[in-house]
This record gives C-alpha cells, structure tokens and sequence, in this order.
C-alpha cells in the first residue's frame, strides 16, 4: 500500500527536515513554495512608516510517496526536524496513493519509488 | 568681443543635465518597487515616458512658456517657439553657457516633475487619460509655475521668493498635485483592507541610490557654474540626504520596533527634497538640521494620511508636498548670506520667512485647485481609471499587453 505524505513546514525549517528526512533513509521527495495561514496568524512587518500585519504566510511544503510500512519513521523525522514549539510549525497529512509509476522503467507500485540506499534497503539489510 | 561662454561651466551643466534625467528611471524603480508585481511595467512606464512626452513638450512650447519674454509675470511668450533662438550663444538666462545647455538642463526638470505624481495613482490609472493628463498638466501648472519662480519678471521670483533647485516648482508642485488627484480617482480597490505590501524592496532602495546621485545635477547644477556654489549646493545635498536617512532610520526604530529599509531609502529621498530650495543659500550645518527635521515631517504625514484612509499611493504628498513644504520654509530660516548673499530668520531678516510662506501657500492652492478641476474634467470626458477586472489582473496586462516576472 502506498501512501502520500504531505508536510506544511516552516520556510527557515526546510534544511532540518530535509537532513532528517535523509538521516532515516527518505530520498525522492518534492518541495514546494506555498503560501497559507492556520493558528500562527499573521506576522507583523516593519514599513515606511510604522508596522503593517501580513496575514497569508510563507511556508514549505514536501510531499513524498512511500510505502505504507515508512510511514511512521517519516514522520517522527519530521517532526524532529521541523519543530520548534511555536504557532506556526506546521501540519503533516497521509493519504492512500493508487498507484505510483516510474516514467523511465515503468516499474510500478512500490518499485517505483524506491531509491539506491533508501530506507526499504536499510531495512533490508538490517533485517539479513 | 570675446566668447563669454565658459567650458567648465558648461562641462558642468550637460554633465548636471544626464544627472537629472537619470533621476526619472531612478525614480521609476523607487516607485516600481513599492507596487504589487502585477503592476511593475505600468509604474516604471508612468516615469519612463516622460522622458519622452515632456522633452518634445518642452522643446516644442515647454521651454517658452516657462522662459520666454514676460507676459504680466504669469507665462513667458511664444519667442522660443519650437526652441526658436535657443542656440550655442548665451542667452538672458546665462552669460556663462550656452542658451541650449540651460534649456536642456531645464528640460530635465519639467520632465521628472510630472513623473514624481504618479505615485498617487499608481495601479489603477488608464494610461491613455495619464498621457493626455501629463502634457495639460505640464502646460498648464508647470510651465506657468516655473516661470513664476525663475522665469525672468516672474511674480515670486520679483517678489524675493528663494527656491534654489525647484522646491517649489518641483516637490511642493508634485505633491499637492498627488494629493488633488489621488482624492479624484478615488482608492485602489480593496484599499486599506487587502494586502498591498510592496513586491521588491530591493528596487526601491536601488532607485533611492540613483536618485541621490543624481540629485546632485539637480541641486549642485542650478548653481548653473561650476563654481563655489555649486560646491555648496552639492555638500548640503549629500548632508541632508544623509541626516534624513539616519533621521528617519532613528524615529521607525522607535516607533515601529525595527529599523525599516524602506523607511531609510525614503527618509533619503526626503532629505533630498528638503534641501532643494535651500541646497544653494544654507551652510552645511544648517543642511543637517534641514535633513533631519524633514525625515519626522514625513513620516508623520504618512501616519496621517493613513489613518485619513486615503490611498494616495507611494505618499507622494507626505515625502514631496510636505518635506518641499518645510524646506521651502526653512530657507527663509537658515538662508545664510555667507553663502549667497541672502539671510533668513536665523541671519537677521524675518522678512524672508514670510515672504516663502506667501509661496508655498500659493503653489499649494494653485496646484491643487487646477489639478484637481483637471483631474475632474478628464474622469468625465475619458474615465481616469481602468475597468475593476482591469485593476484586479493588473495594469502590466490590462494596459500594455506585458508581463515583467514570467
């Protein structure tokens, strides 16, 4: 079973759980520039003259396809990279994938979004 | 009889004259950088075509009606028609430099002026009704002002009124004509609830920089020598420019809680303006002070104009209007006769207070008066602001086809 893991992150935290995210094997992942508001609110900016609220903030969001069974390790990564204990952290979603497909091979489903070295080999490995 | 014409003045004034008309594209990014990105082409544009539109109006009948033979010491005469008898010789204006050289550097100056408005209606403008707004505007507000304060039997001028590089004639013109009009065409739409943060700082402090650089054509060249005026117009530019940035550096510190870079790069370009009318008659003493009361004028009369919810856009009336207005006045307070023969308040002659006061009342009410009847006049006849589908794609796509960021 695959699944989608969606993380709305911090703009400034995209480091951390990126090396997080490597540090327990997760390779293939999309970033992307968003823009959202949630418990946060807004922010306050300096202008020319006095302050002005911002209220629709810049965040990061990854996804990535993984197998069900990498679920859990995934996101404990990224909250451990993620997190600072402020409003404003973020939100993590998982969703079933029907299916995912490699354009180059055509290896679908699982083999499709396995990597050389990732977490589904070391955990291989572990396990002989 | 020997050439009268001197080669490092007139060195001085065509090097003066590239100075200034590099202060539009300046300004074209100073303003280019406060708007949304969907509207960067449209306000560089309203600058940059000036460069175009007011140096054929000028050349064509600008020049004459602000310089030619007095007419009741209200506009000049038609005699340099199409710069008919404006040539390499002296003229009445200069003895020193070419008669073209001093038009030219005028020219400058008529054409920057009408761009410094466009900050109140940025966003919403047709541009087609701007242009057409542009050359009334400069026939009939400009041309007649600047011959009242420089024209040869204009009536502030006689009257003693001291404005040195365009005070008047530039900022206090530019910015109660923004006022009159941001009040015509009413608020962006959304203004002041939606988001309207400024898409690239960076520009704006970058056409702050050209600005200031080319203000010293503008101040430093109205000396129209390359002498110790000059010198000292020049030094009392930097200066002010100088103790408004750190000026207003200091006050959005404290009121704002962070030192804002926008609020620097404008507290420059207020400086500048301050010292306009002054840049030639103070010591450099009395350019800080000029400098640095400017920046808090300013920035207050943004808070005001804020809290009046009243979209005059970029706040060309807080940093022009009213930093003009206060340089205008604190000529006739540091005017020093050491520097140029005139005294102020602080050297002795009240008198001159006064008689600046007169001035800028009187340039406050005509230009506002006339632009807005204007103003008015072209709503009617063809409508001063785009359609609202218009207005919400933004003016790069709607008026010009274009987009800057693709």
């Amino acid at each position: 079973m695959l699944k989608k893991i969606e993380a709305i992150i911090r703009e400034d935290k995209l480091n951390d759980v990126k090396d997080a995210l490597h540090a327990v094997g997760i390779r293939g992942m999309n970033v992307f520039e968003i823009r959202g508001q949630g418990r946060q609110g807004g922010i306050t900016l300096a202008g020319r003259s006095g302050t002005y609220q911002v209220d629709m903030l810049p965040k990061m969001q990854i996804n990535i396809i993984l197998s069900e069974d990498n679920v859990d390790e995934t996101i404990a990564a990224i909250l451990k990279g993620g997190r600072t204990g402020d409003a404003g952290d973020g939100l993590i979603f998982v969703y079933p994938v029907d299916e995912a497909v490699r354009i180059r091979t055509g290896e679908r489903g699982h083999e499709a979004v396995m990597y050389p070295g990732d977490i589904d080999e070391k955990k291989k490995k572990g396990a002989a | 009889m020997a050439n009268p014409i001197s080669a490092g003045d007139t060195a001085w004034i065509l090097t003066s004259t590239a100075l200034v008309l590099l202060m539009t594209p300046g300004l074209a990014f100073f303003y280019g950088g406060m708007v949304r990105k969907k509207n960067i082409l449209s306000t560089l544009n309203l600058s940059f075509i000036m460069m175009g539109v007011i140096s054929v109006q000028w050349v064509l009948y600008g020049y004459t009606l602000a310089f030619g033979k007095n007419v009741a010491g209200l506009f000049g005469d038609l005699s340099y028609l199409g710069f008919s008898g404006v040539t390499g010789v002296a003229g009445p204006y200069s003895s020193n430099i070419p008669h073209l050289a001093f038009a030219a550097f005028q020219m400058m100056f008529a054409v920057i002026t009408p761009a410094l408005i466009t900050g109140a209606f940025v966003e919403r403008i047709r541009f087609k009704t701007f242009l057409v707004f542009a050359v009334l505007w400069a026939t009939i507000v400009y041309d007649p002002l600047c011959h009242w304060v420089w024209g040869d039997g204009g009536w502030m001028g006689a009257m003693g009124a001291l404005d040195f590089a365009g005070g008047t004639v530039v900022h206090i013109a530019a910015g109660f004509s923004a006022l009159a009009f941001a009040i015509a065409i009413g608020p962006r739409k959304g203004f002041p609830k939606a988001p309207m943060e400024p898409h690239n700082i960076p520009y704006t402090v970058l056409g702050a920089g050209l600005l200031w650089f080319g203000w010293f054509g503008f101040n430093a060249g109205s000396s129209l020598a390359a002498d110790g005026l000059a010198s000292y117009a020049f030094v009392n530019t930097n200066t002010a420019a100088a103790a408004a940035a750190v000026s207003w550096m200091l006050v959005s510190w404290t009121d704002a809680g962070k030192p804002s870079v926008l609020g620097i790069a404008t507290g420059a370009v207020v400086g500048l303006v301050a010292i306009t009318p002054a840049a030639g008659f103070v010591t450099p003493l009395g350019a800080i002070v000029i400098g640095a009361v400017g920046a808090p004028i300013s920035y207050y009369a943004i808070r005001f104009r804020q809290k009046r919810n009243l979209d005059e856009s970029l706040d060309v009336w807080a940093c022009h209007g009213m930093a003009g207005t206060w340089g205008a006045l604190a000529t006739g307070l540091f005017a020093a006769p050491e520097v140029n023969k005139a005294a102020g308040l602080f050297y002795g002659n009240p008198g001159q207070l006064g008689i600046q006061a007169i001035s800028v009342a009187v340039t406050i009410c005509f230009v506002f008066l006339v632009t807005f009847v204007l103003a008015k006049i072209l709503d009617g006849i063809m409508g001063l602001r785009v359609e609202t589908l218009e207005e919400e794609v933004g003016l790069d796509l709607s008026e010009h086809g274009e987009r800057a960021y693709s």
